[in-house]
């Protein structure tokens, strides 16, 4: 990482915390707003969370290896997470798991080699009336389909090559 | 102390669910402070409202197990061995956590069902626990093996691994992680976060991938480990050990052309008793001679001495310091003085307060100060080739380990110290060699070094080294008897647990500068600069009491205009140290000062300055007196500004 | 998706008349008027609503709080997202009074991650409520009535649905649950009185405060009373969320949504327990089977042992690992289930693993633990002849 791109993600971290006076209790929005912006969260930034906060970065570490949505390696740009539990499992997940894997060429915990896609599972999205349900970053799909999976991967693939940036 | 600003942080920074229980006294007058009824297994007691149901089964002399819960740390209720049976409740409570409270609750602690959760939970652990107990270190001192044998486990009900599951990290030179056979009760977590404030060790990940590790699962000897081995003193299996040079030293031993030597130090004799069934505060200093001599050590020395030498040194920096400060009026002093004797505390402060290595003594600790004259000054003077000379501390210490291993520690131009051995390794000696310690008849250390102070004994003891210091201070710079001010030459003010200890000492009288000083004090003939003088002390045991201390120091509070401050990177000083024998409790550290501060009443020699060895060494071999040419090259060191961040 | 809106719960209601007349009443009218209605928690554990608000309503702190727990995880469960997005301004409103009831100026939304969608809409309402000043200082005018509500999102962790684990992750912590007691209504968020309640609560608590308590009692039965939203899915034909009266046979309702023909029924999601057709009189209220709400339907074909597999996994990923008979507990079911799976499986060890089951039901730290072998036992019950023979 490049000194202005550590003085960066500093000055970020500061201004994040600042709204919560530096109080832990902001940690996890801040680990969010970290973990959107740059896909993961790195030693460098741990270290920086745990001295704003004034905690050590080991526990920065034990809370970020808690939760199932940070993760302290980089994601792809859209992250895929289909629901594995019981009434998606029973609506088809399985087929569109398959599916998934055969159109990204990646097993599920993977990143594709682009950068562009994660495939993760997920526990209940609470969309079980209307399973299987996948999330795409902050999208929601319902009644997925193999062949649907298609569509969507295509959707982002697009968005990514017109440079529409996520917005968090 | 009061330092709101580090008190609010060590509050955040542990775990609600891992904090002593806060029930809040109700309002009602009557309440405040009221006693509640509870009855376990038939008898009925009254205990303050809020004592938690093992607190009060204690109180009947009732035991029921635990395995998380440790009396020095916050109340997890996390292994759930302790579960007991309410009437009237469906659940089974966790006993360390249930607090009594009114109506009147009546507890079974063992019942059909608690019996079965307890074997249960056992069957659980067992089936992550690797390993077998005879090649295990902590062989008959395991809690999870005293708790199979109390449940008489005699088959894995719930299988058993066959192959560890993580690797063992060896890494560091103080402490061992075989977290395979870790039962995950966070003591050691709860022990570098919340009781040490160090924060090492963590966990992470959760369910069964949960797992105790260091920061980004690095190397121990990667991150900012201080190496005080506390977190070995609470482990209550073989997942944390110390790093042992045993087989290395049996093999010195073993070799004709080697002359090993060892020097000990005063907390392990005051301790290692305990290995062999005696109480804790059993001092058997002599027969431990006899011991050591018997396993085939060439000679035996008194670490005191080394403390001795230490107390000249640092006092004799320490009054330069003020010199320049108050006579040469040089603003680059650093004051106050922080010892320089623990390890874990040096290296504490070389991560977490690197601007300050320049308070810190430099003078070398005790052991290393040995080391280094037994390969130049003890070589010489029995004309062996210091190469052939293998160079051990008994230590109650696990840093220990790490310091002797420091670059800086060589200026015999060899490892000063080859190794650091702890109080439970050299009783694991003792006993592989067949020797019954306790029976054994008395023997006196070896000459040269033969005799030292009662001032270098209480090195053991947080505040030792501050009364160490005093009792020559006071007597060289004001010309009185210790004794006369301080009855029996106890220096109570330094002496007790409490965390932190301040101490104001008005210099009112001053006598010339002695002859063994000249040298040092060269411009001034009188103590009369430090005339009207207050002399501020502080003592602090422990990093978490070292860290409120740093922070009030830094925000200019009333520890940055002392002079001279201890620092103990165990809490109780080095008779707690993470190289003493397991269990540690309050209690048996308490018993521990008592033996060392009773062997100190009982010797005539108790002030450092009047030891004539040291006397003897200083003209014979160091030659300018403390703080000399040849004193700086042997026994001052530097320090190495190594910062908290880990790349 | 919607389908039954029933007379309490799912109606429209005039939020801001509701408000105002909440306001005017005194704090313990609104209790008194909680307490004859008799709800109970709507997150399943069925904590009497009025006595959690009176305990911390109580406490004297300086500081309190009301938080909603929008952190439905639970398997099979989705009212709390479908009210999230469609009743905002009722929960808003609903939490403010429990502000106004207990003395509490803040509010805290723990919204789960998997909602994070919902974020924008939600803020975008307190921001509209402020502007009304139905939020913020002196409330429409009620001298040193403030009260403001916030959104904190979680991060991914089911466990943080217990009330302990979710002050802990609001805290920052990793979300594990702490020791009980103390309650959060004494020590609570920060160490101050909190109360936690699920987003249909503070919703069903508005509608008390419109109608009164006996018209809510007019629903239900004696000790479950009013209606309660029940997530259906599985196999059925119309599965959705229903309104219903609290107290209604497993029947009653599998014929309501088209499930007549199911094998056997999942109340309570991953930590319910799987019922079969011979209990299916058994009626949903507190006394009897206890539920969030999340109804899974199995039809004749379903294999029960994947089933309990899929629970069981789930349970393995989302346990906090804090104690021992649930970290090692679930894993040591599962690894059961595969051996049952594998047809490994010996009597004398599947009778253990039920004994294991037990003894995570009373010895473990927290609900997640002590709910985690119900779907184990419940299908090794009733399902242990298919189990074997298949």
């Amino acid at each position: 990482m490049l000194e202005a791109e550590k003085d960066q993600l500093k000055n970020e971290i500061l201004h994040l915390a600042g709204a919560y006076n530096n109080h832990r209790s902001g940690l996890l929005p801040v680990l969010l707003h970290i973990q959107q912006k740059y896909r993961y969260i790195s030693r460098y930034a741990m270290q920086e969370i745990a001295d704003i906060f004034r905690i050590h970065p080991v526990e920065v570490y034990g809370v970020v290896s808690f939760y199932s949505f940070l993760s302290t390696e980089k994601k792809g740009k859209f992250i895929i997470y289909l629901c594995q539990t019981i009434s998606c499992d029973m609506a088809g997940k399985r087929a569109v798991a398959r599916q998934l894997e055969n159109e990204l060429n990646i097993k599920f915990g993977e990143t594709t080699p682009d950068g562009l896609f994660t495939l993760k599972y997920t526990n209940c999205l609470g969309a079980c009336d209307k399973g299987p349900a996948l999330l795409v970053n902050e999208d929601l799909y319902t009644k997925v389909t193999p062949e649907g999976v298609f569509d969507i991967i295509q959707s982002y693939r697009a968005k990514f090559g017109a440079h529409v940036t996520m917005e968090i | 102390m009061s330092d709101k600003h580090s008190k609010a942080t060590t509050e955040e920074r542990a775990p609600l669910s891992q904090r002593k229980f806060r029930i809040k006294e109700l309002e009602d007058t009557e309440a405040i402070g009221a006693m509640v009824k509870i009855t376990i297994d038939g008898n009925e007691i009254r205990v303050p409202y809020g004592t938690t149901i093992l607190e009060a089964a204690k109180k009947l002399n009732i035991h029921i197990p635990t395995l998380c819960y440790h009396e020095d740390l916050c109340v997890a209720g996390i292994c759930r061995i302790c579960v007991v049976e309410i009437e009237g409740q469906r659940l089974l409570q966790a006993a360390c956590t249930y607090p009594v409270t009114p109506p009147h609750i009546k507890v079974k602690t063992y019942s059909p069902r608690v019996r079965k959760a307890r074997r249960h939970i056992l069957d659980l652990m067992l089936r992550h626990h690797y390993g077998e107990c005879y090649s295990c270190v902590r062989n008959k001192n395991c809690e999870l093996q005293t708790l199979a044998d109390e449940y008489g486990v005699d088959f894995y009900r719930f299988g058993h691994l066959d192959k560890p599951e993580k690797p063992m990290d060896r890494s560091s030179y103080s402490v061992v992680r075989d977290m395979t056979k870790c039962i995950l009760c966070r003591r050691c977590v709860r022990t570098c976060i919340d009781l040490q404030e160090v924060g090492v060790l963590e966990a992470i990940n959760r369910g069964p991938h949960t797992n105790v590790v260091t920061f980004m699962d690095m190397p121990l000897s990667d991150v900012i480990c201080i190496n005080c081995g506390q977190c070995i003193n609470r482990c209550p299996v073989g997942a944390l050990h110390a790093n042992d040079p045993s087989d290395d030293i049996w093999a010195s031993i073993d070799d004709p052309k080697k002359h090993v030597i060892i020097q000990t130090a005063p907390s392990p004799r005051a301790a290692i008793g305990e290995c062999f069934g005696l109480p804790p505060g059993t001092s058997v200093t002599k027969q431990l001679n006899t011991a050591i001599r018997r396993c085939g050590f060439s000679k035996v020395f008194d670490t005191n001495f080394a403390a001795d030498l230490t107390i000249m040194e640092e006092a004799t920096e320490l009054l330069l310091r003020l010199k320049k400060a108050l006579v040469d009026g040089d603003k680059n002093v650093k004051l106050p003085q922080f010892t320089s004797c623990s390890p874990g505390w040096v290296k504490y402060l070389e991560h977490f307060y690197p601007e300050f290595t320049g308070h810190l003594s430099s003078c070398k600790s005790p052991q290393q100060m040995f080391g280094a004259l037994i390969k130049t000054w003890y070589a010489e003077k029995v004309g062996i080739n210091p190469e052939d000379i293998v160079s051990v501390a008994l230590m109650p210490c696990s840093a220990k380990k790490f310091e002797c291993n420091r670059p800086e520690m060589r200026s015999s131009g060899l490892k000063d110290v080859d190794y650091g051995l702890t109080s439970r390794e050299l009783a694991q000696m003792i006993k592989e060699a067949g020797i019954d310690l306790p029976n054994l008849p008395p023997s006196d250390f070896d000459d040269p070094v033969g005799e030292a102070s009662g001032a270098g004994l209480i090195f053991g003891v947080s505040g030792g080294v501050m009364e160490a210091a005093l009792r020559s201070a006071v007597e060289i710079v004001t010309g009185i008897k210790t004794e006369d001010i301080f009855k029996d030459l106890e220096i109570t003010p330094v002496r007790g647990f409490e965390g932190i200890k301040y101490y104001e000492i008005p210099v009112t009288r001053t006598v010339p500068v002695p002859d063994i000083l000249k040298n040092a004090l060269k411009d001034v003939e009188t103590f009369d600069f430090l005339k009207g003088t207050i002399l501020k002390v502080a003592v602090a045991h422990g990093t978490a009491n070292a860290h409120k201390v740093m922070e009030n120091i830094k925000t200019g509070g009333k520890f940055s205009e002392c002079h001279f401050i201890e620092f103990m990177a165990c809490p109780g000083g080095c008779l707690g140290g993470g190289g003493q024998p397991i269990p540690t409790s309050p209690e048996i550290r308490a018993a521990r000062a008592k033996a060392i501060y009773d062997e100190d009443k009982s010797l005539s020699l108790r002030k450092s300055h009047e030891n004539p060895h040291i006397t003897d060494i200083y003209k014979e071999f160091l030659k300018e007196g403390p703080c000399g040419h040849l004193s700086h090259k042997l026994l001052h060191t530097h320090y190495v500004k190594r910062g908290n961040k880990i790349v | 998706m919607i389908q039954k809106k029933g007379p309490v719960v799912l109606i429209d209601i005039d939020v801001d008349e509701v408000f105002k007349k909440a306001l005017s009443m005194s704090r313990v009218d609104i209790l008194d008027e909680i307490k004859k209605s008799g709800l109970k928690g709507r997150g399943g554990a069925g904590f009497p609503t009025e006595t959690k608000w009176n305990l911390a309503g109580t406490a004297s702190d300086d500081k309190k709080y009301v938080v909603c727990n929008a952190d439905e995880g639970e398997p099979g469960t989705f009212k709390d997202r479908v009210l999230l997005s469609d009743y905002t301004d009722d929960l808003l409103a609903g939490m403010t009074i429990a502000g106004y009831v207990i003395g509490s100026t803040q509010g805290i939304i723990y919204l789960r991650c998997e909602y994070i969608y919902l974020y924008k809409h939600i803020n975008n309402k307190i921001e509209e409520r402020r502007k009304k000043n139905l939020l913020g200082k002196n409330i429409l005018g009620k001298d040193g009535f403030n009260f403001d509500i916030y959104i904190q999102p979680g991060a991914g962790a089911y466990v943080c649905g217990e009330e302990t684990a979710l002050i802990e992750s609001l805290e920052g912590h990793r979300g594990e649950p702490r020791n009980r007691p103390p309650y959060p209504t004494v020590v609570g968020y920060l160490g101050k009185p909190t109360i936690i309640n699920n987003v249909e609560t503070f919703i069903t608590a508005m509608r008390i405060i419109d109608k009164g308590a006996e018209w809510f009692t007019k629903y239900g039965t004696d000790k479950s009373t009013g209606t309660k939203l029940f997530s259906i899915s599985g196999d059925c034909r119309a599965p959705g969320i229903y309104e219903l009266p609290m107290g209604i046979t497993v029947k009653e309702l599998l014929a309501t949504v088209g499930g007549e023909d199911a094998k056997a029924v999942q109340v309570g999601g991953a930590s319910g327990s799987c019922i079969t057709r011979n209990e299916f009189n058994l009626t949903l209220a507190y006394e009897d089977i206890s539920t969030g709400g999340s109804i899974i339907i199995f039809g004749e074909k379903r294999n029960m042992l994947d089933i309990a597999i899929n629970f069981m996994e789930f349970f393995v990923e989302e346990s906090c690992g804090q104690c021992t008979p649930c970290r090692y507990g679930t894993e040591t079911l599962l690894e059961g289930l595969y051996m049952l799976k594998n047809k490994k499986c010996s009597i004398k060890y599947l009778k253990e693993l039920l004994q294991l089951g037990e003894t995570m039901q009373t010895a473990s730290k927290c609900g997640l633990g002590q709910s985690a072998p119900n779907a184990f036992i419940s299908i090794l019950k009733n399902f242990k002849h298919e189990i074997l023979c298949s």
